[in-house]
Formats: C-alpha cells, structure tokens, sequence
C-alpha cells in the first residue's frame, strides 16, 4: 500500500493517517485506548475541562495516551461564545505545551449556538477563529456545510476548515454532499492543498468512505466508534474506509449514466436479439 | 483563612496558601493542569509563588475525554 497517499498534511505537520479520533464517550479508559489503536489515527481530540474536586477515580485521561505517538488536538467543546473559547483554548495549549506534545499550539475551534443542535454559532466562530489565529493558534475550526462561511474561516486564517457531514454525535451521515463539493472547490480552486477536514455527524463507515470519495482530506469522528456495539472492530472498519474512499477519490470514478453499457464484447454473440 | 472562589464553588484555604498548596491539599496532579487566575493563565513556575488572594476566581482544568 502507498502510505504516503493516506497521510494528512495540516498546520504545517504530516499525520500518519486521515482519520483524527476524539476520546470521549468510551465505557472505559482502556476500550478508548485500543481503539485508538485500531483506529489507525495519530492525532486525537480531547476536551478541557475543571478538575474533579471531589469523587475522583484516580484515573486521567492522559495516562492512557501515548504523548510519543499521538498529536492531542484540544478542543473547545461546550463553548458557546467567542470569549470562552478563547479561554478554553489557551488553557489547552498551557497543558500540552508543558507535556511537550506538538498539538499545543493546535486547537479545535467549537463554539456552539444551540444546546439542543450543537450547530456552530457562525458569528461568533468567526470572532474566535481571528482572536485565536492572532494569538498563534493553529486554528482547526468545526463549521456547518455553508461553503460562504466556510471562504470567511479560511480568509480568517483556519488552518483547515472542518464543515460537519450532520450534527454532532447524530450518526445522520452526509447530509448535503453538494454542499461540501463546494466548500472543497472553493477552499481548493487556488488552493489544492488546503487541508479540508468533515468533522462530526458520521454514523459508520460507509459514510467515512463517501467523506474521502468527495476529496476531503480528512474525517474527525468520535459518537460512530465510541457508541458503536463494538468500538474497537468500528475504528477498524473506519480506518480501512478512510483508506477505501481515498483510493477510490484518487483512482476516480465513472460518470453515472441513464442506461446500462455492457461489460462483455457485442462482437462474437451467438444468440439473437429480442427485437 | 482565605475565601475564594475555586472551580465555581466556595472554598477556603489558610491564609498564605499558594496555588501548589492548593493543589497538594485537593490531590490534582499539576503535571496536567493549567491554573487560571481572575481568567489569567498562571504560569507553572508561579505556582509556589502566588498566594492566593480573597476574592480570587481559581479555575484548574484538565484534559477530558472528549470529541
């Protein structure tokens, strides 16, 4: 297999894979290691959040990933202005860059605008992707699949835009795939190796397929592989879907046509024909 | 003793508590927090150095499992 073509080039580092994992929502700390493992991925997300005062199980997070191996993307998850999530974020960079992980200067820029739809706030995503971009944050920044918002983030100075397939944790799959053909031809017509990251929304792995066949660079998912029956045979499967869907981008698909064509010889037929 | 505000909640400490006393004291392994002070990121070599002042609006985070 040629690794080079499944490795992800963003913010100015080259990932071993195309698939970023979060860490949340595993029944144990243990099944989201192995699936990490199983995923394939070398860059994952992880949230910030207050430290346990009290009822603490004596277990952290980062005892069970590898800081050698894994790029930590800190998130800004729950945050719903501008302001917190720049709090949020350098609170991320202050940990990981004391833990000497290249992701410290990274952050994946969430700011929500509704509970119930955890659909991005676009204007103040856009305050937060300036301030951020200002303060020398590589900005990897979740938006909806609207490509005009997606040319601001971009001109913004987002390290890659990250458009949602549906809304988080849903599992609805690729919602508007027109709407992603033209984020990924306007982010790319200048541009074509402007990394473009489908973050949130996938159910399975048939839709990490379809992220790659549209010519994404990469998928960012967690709810698919935390909440699947089997976590760890889910990150398999969407590991080697990421590697499908971005063969099959690259090798290029037929055009789609009204009627059949037929794949063996018209010469040399032996039977005759009905009309 | 001193009254502040420590992750949202009322807390008191001895007066002359510095932030790596506060730590210790609550079991947070400092090797995985920040330290925020009234929104101000506390650097980690001012952790035995400041001492927590009444008033003050503490936060300590981590990294959580998360997506």
């Amino acid at each position: 297999m040629n690794t080079l073509i499944h490795r992800l080039s963003v913010a100015g580092k080259t990932l071993d894979s195309r698939v970023i994992v979060g860490t949340g929502k595993y029944d144990t700390l243990e099944q989201m290691r192995n699936a990490l493992e199983a995923s394939g991925t070398s860059c994952v997300t992880v949230a910030v959040r207050r430290e346990k005062l009290y009822d603490r199980d004596g277990k952290n997070l980062l005892d069970f990933i590898d800081l050698d191996r894994y790029t930590l993307l800190p998130n800004t998850a729950g945050c719903f202005n501008a302001k917190d999530a720049v709090r949020v974020a350098r609170m991320g960079r202050e940990i990981l860059s004391q833990l000497g992980n290249p992701g410290a200067d990274w952050v994946k820029l969430e700011v929500l605008g509704d509970t119930k739809t955890l659909l991005p706030d676009p204007v103040a995503t856009l305050e937060a992707c300036e301030r951020l971009v200002q303060d020398g944050f590589k900005v990897l920044c979740y938006t909806s699949d609207c490509p005009i918002m997606a040319v601001r983030l971009k001109s913004a100075g987002a390290s890659s835009v990250m458009p949602a397939a549906s809304p988080i944790g849903s599992g609805q799959g690729i919602l508007n795939p027109n709407n992603l053909k033209i984020i990924l031809e306007y982010l790319k017509s200048d541009d074509p190796d402007y990394p473009v990251i489908i973050d949130a929304g996938v159910g399975t792995a048939s839709d990490v397929a379809q992220v790659f066949e549209l010519g994404a660079d990469g998928v960012l998912l967690n709810t698919a592989i935390a909440h699947a029956r089997d976590p760890i045979l889910m990150a398999s499967a969407v590991k080697h879907a990421a590697i499908c869907g971005r063969e099959a981008y690259l090798a290029g698909r037929i055009p789609k046509r009204l009627y059949a064509m037929a794949s063996s010889p018209e010469e040399g037929l032996i039977t005759s024909r009905p009309w | 003793m001193v009254e502040f505000e420590f992750n949202g909640k009322l807390h008191k400490s001895p007066s002359e508590t510095t932030i790596r006393g506060l730590l210790e004291s609550s079991q947070i392994e400092s090797r995985y927090c920040a330290v925020e002070v009234n929104e101000e990121i506390l650097p980690k070599d001012q952790y035995d150095l400041y001492r927590v002042q009444p008033g003050d609006r503490i936060e300590v985070v981590t990294l959580v499992g998360g997506g």
